[in-house]
């Protein structure tokens, strides 16, 4: 079966440990994990896994279904990315005199809407946020001018049907509780 | 003093609202959950809740055994035999670590099993103190879910969610490692609320109509229909609901090897065990049947062989309670998710009353060529040496069936699931999904403890019995009337026929010798025999059922014999060989 990018949105209870255990699913079958992110969510005490993985549509199916299994797991979900809005940020630190010297390169920040973070005698830092795809063709333009330093953060997304995690919740406490 | 101190104990533990330690709480909190027996081994970071335990002697039967994995074995066994839960307590470090092999057992058996480990000081977690080993990482893969306490405080609504998670649903291991200063921290012990749910935890699936329609819709336009079952028929109770089913439609069914006994080894619709060392027919027609009904059962690769020729033919109805077993190894055609106590009523309500007489003498035939081949040659053989497929004959016929079997790994095990028979489930306490030698003799401990009145032997052999072997001295403490066969071929006989058969008879380190078992049982004060001659292969069954406590007869069978019949791994289950 084809394989194709898969984003895996997993809700959770905020639990110590419950990383690893997530982890796990994937490297006990061998999964490169190519983008994580956990975060809080609009609801306090729920977590927010967004896990990226290149996989087949069986795989992604059963992987979700191993990780919907941990006790602590309150809903997990698979899109593909036209399934999705999705974001990355990365920040770049580039010499102050090449910024401040060369125009072409003013031109290249200014053109990728990179926002200033940091400004110092010796280096300033730009942010920009994109798809993987775009932050990949910055960094290719820009590496030869005096790039200092580059970080890019794992994806963070949105699912486009999904009408938030509130309604869900509340329907799976009532499940909880017959 | 001991008894003032108890009772004054025991008074202060009966009222909530009353400072106790972490470590009395933790007791309460078993006999709450109506625990009364714990296996279990003493070390520095539990010290608290032995202290403990010295004063609920009364409340909770500490079994001392030699080993952790003694302990949770012995807690799977009980679990396994009974409708209680096992429970098992160890110590940090090396005490808790010993315990994986049994967590992994009963996570792939779906055992419940609660674990209470103890743990350093939480002043110093991380920094590598004396028999620190970061537990929680350690058993993530192999517990259903486990939990750290660094606070007293903590205690009761861990354990809650402990007992509630081990029992509920797919039950499966826990593990709630505490740490010392938790133990010994004082509390104001308000009550415990036994827990019955958790937010992000739905045990019970919903149970989704369209596809019970569509499961009965396909069941009954099937021509020849086969239902196959395992432990999740015992798990979920359902074994009458089960019946009424086969009985209702007449649909052949066999049984997963740890299925076996939901339905009456004697039901005149029950065809056999299924697997690489199962019965014929139910292997050989598996690829002939047009419906496939599974109930509980997970599709092992041990029972599918190779998967991509497993039952091409056949449309899938699965019931589990599971959704991640849902299309793992076999696609459902139709997926029926729910507890199959409740949904196979729903399902025989509207199922057809039918009969497939056909398709079932096909079944007896394969039955009949497979007792020729093989099962009159191991019950009745012509051969001066024993076989083991006859110890159980005896053992059925002097225990009219009315027993509890532990088995170890191998190829006994593999002879007693196809021999003995079982009246009703949990009878047979096995070592399934993970094949763990070394299981059988403390499985039997466990099994023992949880059911007094009833044989429970423990037929292992001589390579796995060694790897428990020190149990015996936990027999021997406390009394416990385990009969214990050894069916000795002076072989890890399952890997020599392995080598045998696929590996040119190259018997690569498989000859093991063994001590004198009857003389290691009587050095702890345990009666003992050895058998070798047919002659007295039968009274010396009896003179071990008819002795009081514990026995052990070790019985010298055949060194190269060979569990037939077999399906060789990577091939089809209808490739199973007879000989």
């Amino acid at each position: 079966m084809n394989k194709q990018e898969y984003t895996i949105s997993v809700f959770t209870e905020n639990q110590v440990g419950l990383l690893t255990k997530i982890a796990m699913v994937f490297s006990r079958r061998g999964i490169n994990i190519e983008s994580l992110n956990v975060s809080p969510t609009e609801i306090e005490g729920i977590s927010r896994f967004t896990i990226v993985v290149e996989v087949s549509q069986e795989t992604v199916r059963k992987v979700s279904r191993q990780i919907q299994k941990l006790v602590e797991v309150i809903k997990v979900y698979y899109n593909t990315n036209d399934e999705i809005v999705w974001q990355e940020l990365a920040l770049f630190k580039i010499e102050t005199n090449v910024v401040s010297e060369k125009f072409y390169v003013e031109r290249i920040l200014r053109q990728y809407g990179a926002t200033i973070v940091s400004v110092r005698n010796d280096y300033t830092v730009f942010t920009i946020v994109g798809h993987h795809e775009e932050i990949d063709r910055f960094l290719e333009i820009l590496e030869p001018h005096g790039l200092i330093e580059f970080i890019r953060s794992g994806r963070v997304a949105v699912i486009k049907s999904n009408e938030g995690f509130h309604k869900k919740l509340s329907a799976l406490e009532k499940m909880a509780y017959q | 003093m001991e008894s003032t101190f108890s009772a004054l104990q025991k008074e202060r533990s009966s009222h909530t609202g009353r400072k106790l330690k972490g470590a009395e709480v933790i007791l309460e909190i078993l006999k709450a959950e109506k625990v009364h027996t714990v296996f279990g081994y003493p070390g520095g970071a539990v010290i608290p809740i032995y202290d403990a335990l010295y004063d609920y002697k009364d409340d909770l039967q500490h079994i001392l055994v030699r080993h952790e994995q003694g302990a949770i074995h012995a807690a799977q066994g009980f679990s396994r035999s009974s409708k209680n839960i096992g429970v098992a307590i160890a110590t940090s470090g090396p005490g808790a670590t010993n315990l994986v092999t049994g967590l992994a057992d009963a996570m792939i058996d779906s055992t419940p099993v609660v674990c209470i480990t103890g743990q350093v000081y939480a002043s110093l977690l991380g920094s590598d103190a004396f028999q620190e080993v970061d537990v929680i990482n350690v058993t993530a893969p192999v517990t259903k879910w486990n939990c750290q306490v660094t606070d007293a405080e903590d205690i009761p609504k861990v354990l809650a969610k402990a007992f509630y998670i081990a029992r509920s649903g797919r039950p499966g291991p826990v593990l709630v490692d505490i740490t010392k200063n938790a133990q010994l921290q004082e509390i104001d012990f308000q009550g415990y609320e036994i827990c019955n749910s958790i937010r992000s935890y739905h045990p019970k699936p919903r149970i989704k109509t369209e596809y019970i329609e569509q499961a009965a819709l396909l069941i009954n336009t099937a021509k020849r229909p086969f239902l196959l079952f395992g432990q999740g028929v015992i798990i979920g109770q359902a074994e009458e609901e089960l019946k009424e089913l086969i009985e209702k439609t007449g649909i052949p069914a066999a049984s997963t090897a740890l299925g076996l006994g939901a339905i009456s080894t004697e039901h005149p619709l029950y065809v056999g065990m299924l697997g690489m060392h199962g019965h014929y027919a139910p292997n050989k027609l598996t690829n002939d049947c047009d419906v496939i009904i599974a109930v509980g059962m997970r599709f092992d690769d041990r029972v599918t062989g190779k998967l991509d020729q497993y039952a091409k033919q056949a449309k899938v109805v699965h019931l589990d309670i599971d959704l991640a077993e849902i299309d793992k190894n076999v696609k459902a055609d139709v997926p029926v998710l729910g507890n199959c106590k409740e949904t196979l009523p729903l399902l025989t309500q509207i199922l057809d009353e039918n009969s497939h007489d056909e398709w079932l003498n096909q079944f007896k035939e394969l039955r009949n060529e497979e007792n020729e081949e093989v099962v009159k040659k191991e019950l009745n053989p012509t051969t001066e040496e024993l076989t083991m497929g006859e110890v159980l004959k005896y053992l059925n016929q002097l225990t009219d069936g009315e027993y509890i079997i532990c088995t170890d790994v191998g190829q006994h095990q593999m002879i007693s699931c196809r021999y003995a028979e079982f009246k009703t489930s949990k009878r047979n306490v096995t070592s399934g999904g993970l094949g763990t030698m070394g299981f059988g003799l403390p499985a039997a401990v466990g099994a023992k403890m949880a059911n007094p009145d009833k044989h429970v032997i423990c037929i292992a052999g001589d390579g796995g019995f060694q790897m428990n072997i020190q149990e015996l001295g936990t027999i021997a403490q406390f009394g416990i009337g385990v009969k214990m066969i050894i069916l000795n071929n002076s072989f890890l006989g399952m890997v020599r026929q392995w080598q045998e058969l696929f590996h040119d008879k190259r018997y690569s380190f498989v000859d093991i010798t063994s001590p004198d078992f009857s003389a290691v049982a009587e050095a702890y004060g345990i009666k003992g025999k050895q058998v070798k001659e047919r002659a007295f292969l039968k009274s010396s069954l009896e003179e071990m059922l008819n002795t009081d406590g514990a026995y052990l007869l070790e019985i010298k069978v055949g060194k190269e014999n060979n569990v037939f019949p077999m399906v060789p791994q990577g091939c089809s289950v209808s490739e199973i060989r007879l000989k």
